[in-house]
């Protein structure tokens, strides 16, 4: 390397890039790091003014948002034996009792099932119909590819209105498999355009040898390709799961109760006297930091996800 | 790397060995075997591609054409007793001079060019300083690629938050850094603001999105066209528009495409930030849609509403991406 370069830029060009960028980054991860710390504040604290930047942190909006609680009178609360767990103490301070778990719980727990379940079935369809689309004469092929990305523009309420009626005839509003079903549908063009990128990545001479040596189609594809597809496999189902975890419109119109997932759920937390924002706070965190965790670990393969691999580094 | 033939050859090792897949090929009986095995790619091809095709046109293409049919009547959901009666065109002669749909189109344009304006503004900014390659830049673009990545409808809730007038993040450092008074302003409950509102949230979310794209464009450019140009004393400035904006333009394109379907058919984060509101100042046209959908139930009408939206994004996309191909072929 010279001394004297055109194109690598100077060092006091670097330093103020790099200032502003580090500005941009803390300004824009501000309302982040507020969620967080929002969900160990008290109440009061969380809407105090001045918003408090320090403070004692508590648990409170965590026990909130995974029980329900009824107001008791302070002489009824005085004759009852005293608390045992330390939950039961955060919550008897307000004089108020615990009722039973919320349906917090539930909710996250369809979000794991429906989210998990769409994506192994899209992977799973998306793969074979990739593979396909990259190493097969497939009649019409770049009108099926077209097809398959079309199904992306529909409003989602625009879709949900015969979604609605049909689910409704078939018996699969509310549910699990209806909601798994859907978002496959919906996901199965972001896998198949993904995973096909991947695959036509790996050169077919790896195949053919094996064809050679007697394997079948179905042998190669098995024990050669998907092997090495497998890192385009993962990162593909990881983009699957954050769309159905994070997916609002469809879940919000279709499902009510024993199906719901978490993002229709987590903004009807309330609490007594308005919004119970730590609890709100304390749902939004458990449920964005899986996401947050997963785009730290996905960060080379982000840019092909979001552009349906349109854009590959 | 291993060559392709030592490779087959390492994975026929693997084939011999007695692994329980294997256990349970050899158990299947050898009819099944010998068909699966004597398939063309042909018919490989088409099983493979079956299974995705049905879903869609199960799942997308049989609802379509159900909410075409839809649209020609004046069938209501929560009636679903009712006799169903044809009327033809007539919804759609409704909703083409409904008054109201075009002041949703309007509130639709507003946030369209707006979000697009700022994030590609501020998205390419961005994209060209960390091109600067400073040190730790890996770091600080994945710290700022987040917020894209979290569900819109649970961070749009909780920037109501962050809005409120008396405790809210947001109004308080507007009042730190202009001194106008947290109390004194609405974001979400005035009318000429709400709009902004949303705005702003779209544009802190989906920035990253066009700035990594962006980054993308401008780490396609090769250095020895700068240094072509530097030859030729080409000032940084006439480097900037005769080289860098052009090469990175069928990526910006890209990312307005993508930020434009998505930004026309926006529902959750705005529905959890203003529902609409105040008024209808706010009121999208997928919320729109759905209130005459879920709340109206006027379902005839919705579908005829949904169809002209789809031809909507459909043709101004078809036209958009001849347009983008014409670019990149430059």
């Amino acid at each position: 390397m010279s001394d004297y370069s055109v194109t690598e830029p100077s060092l006091r060009q670097k330093w103020v890039a790099g200032a502003l960028v580090v500005t941009y980054a803390l300004i824009t991860i501000l309302p982040l790091i507020w969620i967080l710390t929002t969900g160990f504040k008290t109440p009061t604290d969380a809407i105090s003014y001045p918003p408090k930047v320090i403070f004692e942190p508590s648990l409170e909006g965590y026990v909130n948002l995974f029980t329900t609680r009824t107001r008791v009178s302070p002489e009824a609360l005085a004759a009852l034996p005293p608390p045992e767990t330390w939950y039961e103490e955060i919550v008897r301070n307000r004089d108020m009792v615990i009722a039973g778990p919320s349906r917090y719980g539930e909710r996250f727990l369809n979000s794991i099932i429906i989210g998990f379940g769409s994506t192994f079935l899209s992977i799973f369809l998306g793969t074979l119909a990739a593979y396909a689309f990259s190493r097969f004469k497939v009649p019409l092929k770049d009108d099926l590819l077209f097809f398959i990305l079309s199904t992306r523009m529909m409003p989602p309420i625009a879709v949900a209105i015969p979604i609605f009626l049909m689910f409704r005839t078939l018996g699969l509003s509310d549910t699990h498999l209806g909601m798994i079903l859907l978002y496959t549908a919906v996901n199965i063009s972001l896998a198949v355009w993904l995973l096909k990128g991947f695959i036509d990545e790996i050169p077919r001479e790896y195949e053919e040898a094996a064809l050679i040596d007697g394997y079948t189609r179905f042998q190669a594809f098995r024990k050669v390709v998907l092997p090495q597809a497998a890192t385009g496999i993962a990162s593909t189902a990881i983009f699957c799961l954050i769309f159905a975890w994070n997916e609002y419109a469809f879940a919000v119109l279709l499902t009510s109760g024993t199906a719901q997932t978490a993002p229709p759920f987590i903004p009807t937390i309330i609490g007594v006297g308005g919004q119970d924002w730590p609890a709100v706070a304390a749902g939004a965190s458990l449920f964005l930091l899986p996401v947050m965790i997963f785009t730290i670990l996905l960060r080379k393969h982000l840019l092909r996800g979001i552009t349906f691999g349109a854009v590959r580094k | 790397m291993v060559g392709p033939l030592a490779f087959a050859t390492l994975s026929r090792g693997t084939l011999m060995s007695d692994t329980p897949i294997e256990r349970v090929a050899k158990a299947t009986p050898p009819t099944v075997g010998r068909w699966i095995r004597g398939l063309s790619d042909r018919t490989i091809a088409w099983l493979f591609v079956a299974p995705t095709i049905f879903l869609l046109l199960a799942i997308n293409i049989f609802p379509l054409i159900w909410t075409v049919n839809l649209s020609f009547t004046n069938f209501r959901a929560n009636r679903p007793n009712k006799e169903i009666e044809y009327i033809g065109l007539q919804n759609y002669e409704r909703i083409l001079t409904d008054g109201d749909i075009w002041l949703t189109m309007q509130a639709t344009a507003h946030f369209l060019f707006w979000t697009l304006f700022f994030q590609v503004l501020i998205g390419f900014t961005l994209a060209w300083l960390i091109n600067r390659k400073f040190r730790g830049n890996d770091l600080w673009t994945t710290i700022i690629v987040l917020p894209m990545m979290l569900s819109p409808a649970v961070v749009g809730n909780f920037w109501t938050f962050l809005y409120q007038p008396q405790i809210g993040l947001f109004n308080y450092v507007v009042e730190f850094f202009t001194g106008t008074p947290a109390s004194s302003f609405q974001m979400i409950g005035d009318v000429s603001l709400a709009p902004w509102s949303i705005v702003i949230v779209d544009t802190w979310m989906w920035t990253p999105f066009v700035m990594l794209i962006c980054l993308a464009g401008l780490r396609s450019i090769p250095d020895y066209i700068y240094e072509a140009a530097a030859i030729d004393r080409a000032s940084k400035w006439r480097q900037f528009w005769t080289i860098t904006l052009p090469m990175v333009l069928p990526f910006l394109m890209l990312a307005v495409l993508f930020r434009g379907i998505e930004n026309f058919k926006m529902f959750d984060l705005v529905v959890q930030l203003t529902g609409g509101g105040p008024g209808s100042v706010t009121e999208l046209t997928s919320i729109n849609l759905k209130r005459e959908a879920f709340e109206k139930w006027r379902t005839g009408y919705a579908s005829a509403y949904a169809i002209i939206l789809f031809v909507t994004v459909f043709g101004l996309a078809s036209i958009y991406v001849k347009a983008l191909n014409k670019v990149k072929e430059r």
